[in-house]
């Protein structure tokens, strides 16, 4: 038995005018919305948004781009990683707002399953994956630190500041802010080698 | 097709697709981020409002008062639930969850209400304004404290005790003896996916997209739930990103979406969000173990002895049953096991990556190691010693229907370079210490009745349907490589659909059984489809062979697309074990290797090397099956070194709830890993003679490190993890 007397649901376009007495209470005014356009994939988009949407709900949620996962909404799982303006930033932890003008590349912007990147090609070939959630984070961090390293942006483990040695303690020092739990590590570490090597 | 003798030769033996490396074929979906995840469909329930759920904030005790005036008044609220309007559900059952049926909080972050708004802002926001009062009433947290009290449970997944011969009087006897107790940490599973759930109702028919592992138990749980028939409710969970034990059961976001949309009339997404699924959701429960182990002088046991406690919910609770795997693994004729059962008032215990195995090989195989060392043994020898060919407790006459234990061992160490292995704390290189460590790895094989839909059409493509769920265990693949193997058909040719109860029922994701089960569900579909086509060309089923997309008998070939014509074939069956399992023991069985170093200065554990050794029936695809183990191993190598779900004693809750705290390994953890598989046909474990991988991986993964750790630094730490600040206090002097 459903007991609707007790949960009559209220329904209420967002910013109508508060009626109940509790209405009153701190928080209800209804958050301000704002206009904000960006490149994403190449596109440009309009988003009208709650200034609380961070980029990665602006994605996924907005603009229905659910490649990028969301794993733990806080900066900790890298499954939200995204290129934005070449650089790799986990979307759940910067509002959507703040990138005004910016270009963000998703993972559906790297290649399409009949046209994968090499990256994503790489990791199908050396199974750098399981099921499937941190990997378009994964890749777009592949794709990223391959840059920073051409780039000689140095990392924690890095000896040489002026030199940067491509190698395998580079690639999983820079790799470790995307966890996987199914632990395609060592899969995933070959196939970035492999695109590095194919690249070179 | 019921499966009761052991298998002959069949078309699954061919080895053309299946057993052959493929890369996953949902992999250029997966890579490209198209493959949709529960919180995803948005096409299929447009407009879905979004809920967010308020967890308890106490361990135990009731809740005074719950205002949810001022969440219901704020902007974009659609609905508020908490108990005194929540609709009214099912009872509590092995399937059903209900959701705020009352004010009674059995455990920390237990649903007290859910906002359902327009936007997740705006729930989350409004979720905040709920003014809740508790009653806290003082919990049981401490399992040492509750270990006196610990009864034995009624009923597990295995037997709560065993006992063979006289342990008392053997271990008396023994020349040789080891009695030591082993503690592991709760745990959690964390996988990467949240659990999430969209709900979507036209009329009185539910669809819910959510993230499970075994679509029929969703549904069952779903439906006792919500009091609804099951043929009225469809499950999908098309992907799942992970579950490691913890999708098996259904939690608030799938009531509770389900609940909201059908009061509002419209769909409702709801994910638990990161810190609340620690809590909400079950864990690995904690153990202490005790092992008490006589042999004589030469190794021989004589008397065996594994008793486990670990503490749950005193409504439902289970045990973990970490002595379980020691009724399997050595020989002994005084044995006994435990698996004791205390009550606690923290959340749910529940599976994570082999439920008892797991944490009872990180006791029993560092014993081994503490035993040898005892003995003046080397630990390979030693377990040799008391390898045994059939299950232990229950004599010749329940053989094993395969074991290369040995087997696993020796090629391991010869791979491996086990002979470089030193005496305790001997071998430095800089300001490392290396050792070498190894255990044994056994899981029980379990099967369970699957089923499978195949479709050929007109143009020789083949369509795969079932229930089976792949969690990034591959099973896209290997039911691909089956049907295509069995068919005669490139892989290609093949399409497979899963997680959907609109397909036939399927054993599901759990238990290592996935594989074999709905493998074998497949094989049998395919068998039936053979007899189908041959039937249709006029062939006799038993002498034409299926091979390039064609059947063919002497010099008589049709293709299959001419065959199928244009109204297509379609064919369902599905498999039944019978008792081989109660004939024959049955086991996946491997060996691990592992090299530490260890900072002699600060106790810095880094793993050099990692080796294991698999025997686990057929492997269907070397490919994804080595992922699996790597996984696995990955996981053993967080329960060695790290993970613990730390127990907040005052409040009843686990503290580091979120993947900064609770920590796993990452990239910078794990070194290149080698994976063996020894070439094994398990024909009495189904038609495709394939056992169980996905858990055997983790299984004495742990003790393998531990084991080195010990090598490295003559330091035995029984408490797990080996974190730096107890191994610190032990060590020798770095100068040493
Ligand atoms: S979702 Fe952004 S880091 Fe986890
Ligand atoms: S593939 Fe599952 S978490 Fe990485």
């Amino acid at each position: 038995m459903i007991d609707d007397a007790h949960a009559a649901p209220r329904r209420q376009a967002p910013g109508s005018a508060m009626t109940s007495e509790a209405s009153m209470a701190a928080g209800s005014a209804a958050a301000p919305r704002l206009d904000l356009r960006l490149t994403v994939n190449g596109k440009e988009r309009s988003l009208r948004l709650d200034p609380r949407v961070t980029l990665l709900d602006a994605l996924r949620e907005h603009l229905r781009l659910t490649g990028s996962k969301k794993g733990c909404d806080h900066g900790q799982c890298g499954a939200c990683t995204v290129l934005v303006n070449g650089r790799r930033i986990n979307a759940c932890l910067t509002l959507a707002v703040m990138h005004e003008g910016d270009s963000v590349t998703t993972i559906e912007g790297l290649g399409t399953p009949e046209a994968l990147h090499p990256m994503q090609a790489a990791f199908v070939r050396h199974d750098g994956f399981q099921c499937g959630y941190c990997t378009p984070g994964q890749i777009c961090s592949s794709v990223a630190v391959l840059e920073e390293i051409r780039a000689g942006i140095p990392s924690h483990v890095t000896e040489d500041l002026e030199r940067i040695e491509f190698g395998e303690a580079e690639l999983r020092e820079r790799m470790s802010g995307n966890i996987c739990r199914c632990a395609a590590y060592p899969n995933i570490i070959e196939a970035i080698r492999e695109v590095q090597e194919q690249g070179a | 097709m019921k499966f009761d003798t052991p298998a002959g030769p069949n078309p699954s033996d061919r080895g053309r697709v299946l057993g052959q490396p493929r890369d996953r074929i949902d992999g250029p979906l997966k890579v490209s981020g198209r493959a949709p995840y529960a919180y995803e469909y948005h096409a299929e329930a447009p407009g879905a409002a979004y809920g967010w759920i308020l967890g308890a904030s106490i361990g135990k005790g009731r809740i005074a008062r719950i205002d949810r005036r001022a969440a219901e008044a704020a902007p974009g609220v659609l609905l508020v639930l908490t108990h005194e309007n929540a609709p009214e559900q099912g009872e509590d059952s092995d399937y059903a969850a209900p959701q705020l049926q009352g004010p009674e909080i059995l455990h920390y972050g237990q649903a007290v209400a859910l906002v359902v708004a327009e936007s997740l802002e705006e729930a989350r926001a409004a979720a905040a304004l709920i003014d809740i009062a508790y009653d806290a009433a003082p919990g049981h947290y401490d399992l040492a404290e509750e270990r006196d009290q610990a009864k034995l449970p009624e009923s597990g997944q295995t037997p709560p005790r065993t006992d063979v011969g006289d342990f008392e009087t053997g271990y008396a006897r023994a020349p040789v003896t080891l009695d030591v107790t082993y503690t592991t940490p709760d745990q959690s599973q964390a996988m990467m996916e949240p659990h999430a759930s969209m709900a979507l109702w036209e009329g009185d028919t539910l669809t819910l997209f959510t993230s499970h592992q075994i679509m029929h138990w969703a549904q069952e749980g779903v439906a006792a739930t919500l009091r609804m028939p099951q043929e009225k409710l469809r499950v999908v969970s098309r992907y799942v990103g992970g579950g490691f034990g913890s999708k098996l059961e259904v939690y608030a976001d799938a009531v509770l979406s389900a609940l909201a949309a059908r009061l509002l009339g419209r769909p409702v997404k709801v994910a638990l969000s990161r810190p609340l699924i620690f809590n909400h959701t079950t864990h690995r429960a904690a153990t202490i173990q005790r092992l008490r182990i006589g042999t004589e002088q030469d190794g021989r046991i004589v008397a065996i002895a594994h008793e486990s406690w670990s503490g749950d919910q005193e409504s439902g609770g289970t045990a973990e049953e970490a002595s379980s795997q020691t009724r399997l693994l050595y020989a002994g004729e005084n044995r006994m096991t435990r698996n004791r059962l205390a009550t606690l008032d923290l959340p749910f215990a529940g599976s994570m990556r082999a439920p008892g195995e797991a944490v009872g090989l990180l006791a029993l195989e560092c014993a081994m190691d503490e035993l040898a060392e005892k003995l003046g043994m080397d630990p390979i020898e030693l377990r040799v010693r008391n390898d045994v060919g059939y299950a232990p407790e229950e004599g010749p006459a329940k053989p094993f229907s395969s074991r290369k234990l040995v087997e696993s061992l020796r090629v391991g160490a010869e791979r491996f370079g086990w002979e470089k292995r030193t005496a305790p704390g001997l071998r430095r290189e800089g300001r490392w210490r290396i050792g070498l460590g190894v255990a044994a790895a056994v899981r029980p094989n379990l099967a369970q009745p699957s089923q499978a839909r195949l479709r050929l059409d007109g143009q020789g493509q083949l369509t795969v349907e079932t229930q089976m769920t792949d969690i990034g265990t591959g099973s896209y693949t290997i039911l691909a490589q089956v049907a295509a193997e069995m068919l005669g058909l490139p892989l290609e040719a093949v399409t497979v659909r899963l997680g959907d109860t609109d397909f036939p029922k399927a054993s599901g994701s759990g238990g290592s059984w996935g594989a074999n089960s709905s493998g074998a569900g497949v094989y049998a579909a395919a068998a039936e489809l053979r007899g189908m086509i041959a039937r249709k060309a006029g062939f006799n089923a038993d002498d034409a062979v299926f091979e390039d997309g064609g059947i063919r008998a002497g010099n008589r070939r049709i293709a299959l697309a001419d065959i199928a014509g244009a109204e297509g074939l379609v064919a369902e069956a599905g498999i039944e074990f019978g008792d081989l399992s109660e004939k024959y023991a049955q086991a996946s069985f491997g060996a691990h290797f592992c090299e530490v170093a260890v900072d002699a200065d600060t106790a810095e554990i880094r793993i050099r090397r990692m080796l294991s050794v698999a025997a686990a029936g057929r492997v269907l695809n070397p490919k994804t099956a080595r992922s699996q183990c790597l996984g696995g191993m990955t996981m053993g190598i967080g329960a060695a070194l790290m993970e613990e779900a730390v127990v907040d004693r005052r409040h009843g809750l686990f503290i580091n709830h979120d993947l900064a705290e609770y920590q796993v390994p990452v990239h910078a953890d794990i070194p290149h890993m080698d994976v063996i598989f020894l070439q094994e046909e398990d024909d009495k474990s189904s038609p495709i003679k394939a056992k169980g991988i996905g858990e055997l991986g983790i299984c004495g993964v742990g003790a393998a490190v531990a084991n080195a750790v010990y090598n490295a630094t003559g330091v035995r730490l029984r408490d797990y993890p080996l974190t730096l600040d107890k191994l610190l206090r032990e060590m020798p002097a770095a100068a040493a």
